[in-house]
């Protein structure tokens, strides 16, 4: 199918693209790299009076360093994500994970702000975001603000994001050689949608765990943190007894779906064991 | 109506087209480009794979107006006169292909794929073309087509010319 008809407006900067959602009517929405938008619209589920495409706002896209923090602007594609030298260095876990995201046709086009405006439960990049404690940048007619990732994300695909605000950079901790990490993603072969993914990140001081961030994929309507398992794991050895305990603890508190995929308690089955796989791999054992 | 100037397999074009009409559609009814295909309604298929400035994409799930300024190049592109691109002539001598629908896809996915990495083992090709699915194959002939195009492009062996290619290897 194709979709039904709309308004097309292609600004070249943030400000211009907020006029242009402004004067765009009823129905706006905006277009990423449109591999989750021009399917939904093809099989008619959106109808947008006008589409916003932001693929020539040039400051959207790119990855910059400021201190202690990488700035990855909303537009920047998975593949760039990929072949990101800061964040080859210091974002790991993100590439990890984008890594697994569909194939190298939508690499091409998608984008990580995208993805996380889109907030389907079973993409994986923002359970990366979540377990990072990132920070989500938005402007809009009334200014500029800032969201934390744990406030983002609000339910099954919807965000924080009001009518004519645009997602406009994602700030990220950098993480250094102190940090261990992993995305471990179950999916079938066929189709690279996560059933359910564990992202972990975790920093090691002597022989002994000092910090822990835990994002489960498709574990809830919105992407959770393993918080049981990281409290567990504050202050425990490097060791695969305390790995394997802390791990027990991961689908606590959650309530997954049932679907074609899995059953809910599989889903959580699958979270321990992800959950202990990815750790680990995150330490090293 | 938006007026697009894009350049398709070496032809510059200037079009006025609906804004909702998809890359697709503008390369097969507006340009007659038939070579590309469309498989499915969920950009799952891959089998509409063209390049965009030099990058695979799947051409159902991109707005002809997305491609304004920029360069296409389709299946019936990349032959040089009357003789085949490696990866077709792969393609037809290892037999990577029954019915031929997913082929153009596959094609396209994978001269993207060898651009990257020109030398991938199995489960690289594997990976490289997941965004295709074929029906027919079972793939085994299709990763095989794909290595020994990914040897030719290299320029270290040749189907036609194997005891030369084991020479010079
Ligand atoms: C075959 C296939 C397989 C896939 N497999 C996976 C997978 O395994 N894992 C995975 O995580 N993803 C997967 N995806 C989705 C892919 O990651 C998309 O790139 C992503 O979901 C959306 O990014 P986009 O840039 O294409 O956004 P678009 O499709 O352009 O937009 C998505 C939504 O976000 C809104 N939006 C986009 N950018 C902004 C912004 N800056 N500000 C405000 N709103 C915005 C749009 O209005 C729209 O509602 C797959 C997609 C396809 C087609
Ligand atoms: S027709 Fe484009 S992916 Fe199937
Ligand atoms: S050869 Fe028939 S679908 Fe691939």
């Amino acid at each position: 199918m194709i979709p039904a008809a709309f308004a097309y407006a292609r600004p070249t900067t943030v400000d211009e693209a907020l006029q242009a959602i402004a004067d765009g009517g009823e129905d706006v929405k905006v277009l990423a790299g449109g591999q989750s938008l021009i399917p939904v619209m093809r099989l008619r589920l959106a109808a947008p009076e006008t589409v916003v495409d932001l693929t020539r706002v040039a400051e959207l896209r790119g990855v910059r360093e400021e201190g202690d923090v990488l700035v990855v602007g909303a537009m920047t594609t998975h593949s760039d994500v990929l072949a990101d030298p800061l964040l080859a260095q210091y974002g790991q876990l993100l590439v990890q994970a984008t890594e697994t995201v569909a194939d190298r046709q939508v690499r091409h086009r998608g984008t990580f702000g995208g993805a996380l405006a889109h907030a389907d439960p079973a993409g994986d990049l923002p359970a990366v975001a979540l377990a990072l404690d990132a920070e989500f940048v938005l402007v809009g007619p009334s200014g500029r603000r800032t969201v934390p990732a744990s406030e983002f994300f609000v339910d099954y695909l919807t965000t924080a994001l009001e009518e004519g605000e645009l997602l406009v950079e994602i700030r990220l901790p950098k993480l250094g050689s102190e940090w261990g990490v992993r995305y471990e993603k179950f999916n079938r072969v066929a189709q690279a949608w996560s059933i359910v993914a564990v992202a972990a990140a975790v920093r090691r001081e002597g022989g002994r765990i000092a910090e822990a961030r835990i994002g489960l994929t498709n574990m809830g309507s919105t992407p959770l943190r393993a918080t049981a398992t990281e409290a567990a794991l504050l202050g425990a050895d490097v060791s695969l007894e305390a790995v394997t305990a802390a791990a027990a603890l991961a689908a606590d508190g959650t309530s997954p779906s049932s679907d074609l995929n899995a059953q809910a308690d599989y889903r959580q089955h699958l979270a321990r064991v992800l959950t202990r796989r990815a750790l680990s791999a995150a330490t090293g054992l | 109506m938006t007026q697009i100037n894009v350049r398709v397999d070496g032809t510059s074009y200037s079009d006025d087209v609906e804004p909702r009409t998809l890359l697709v559609h503008y390369l097969r009814e507006g340009l007659g480009k038939v070579g590309t295909v469309v498989g499915c309604d969920t950009s799952n298929c891959g089998a509409c794979t063209v390049h965009l400035d030099g990058e695979a994409v799947k051409s159902c799930t991109v707005l002809a107006v997305q491609a304004d300024g920029g360069t296409v190049t389709t299946i019936e592109g990349i032959a040089d006169g009357g003789t085949l691109h490696p990866m077709q002539k792969a393609f037809h001598e290892m037999h990577g292909l029954q019915c031929g629908f997913c082929t153009p896809g596959m094609i396209m996915a994978s001269i993207d794929l060898v651009g990257d990495n020109p030398d991938p083992s199995d489960d690289e090709v594997r990976e490289g073309i997941e965004g295709n699915l074929c029906r027919c194959t079972g793939y085994q002939n299709i990763v095989r087509a794909v290595q020994q195009a990914a040897a030719e492009m290299r320029g270290t062996g040749t189907a036609s010319a194997p005891a030369e290619a084991v020479a010079r290897a």
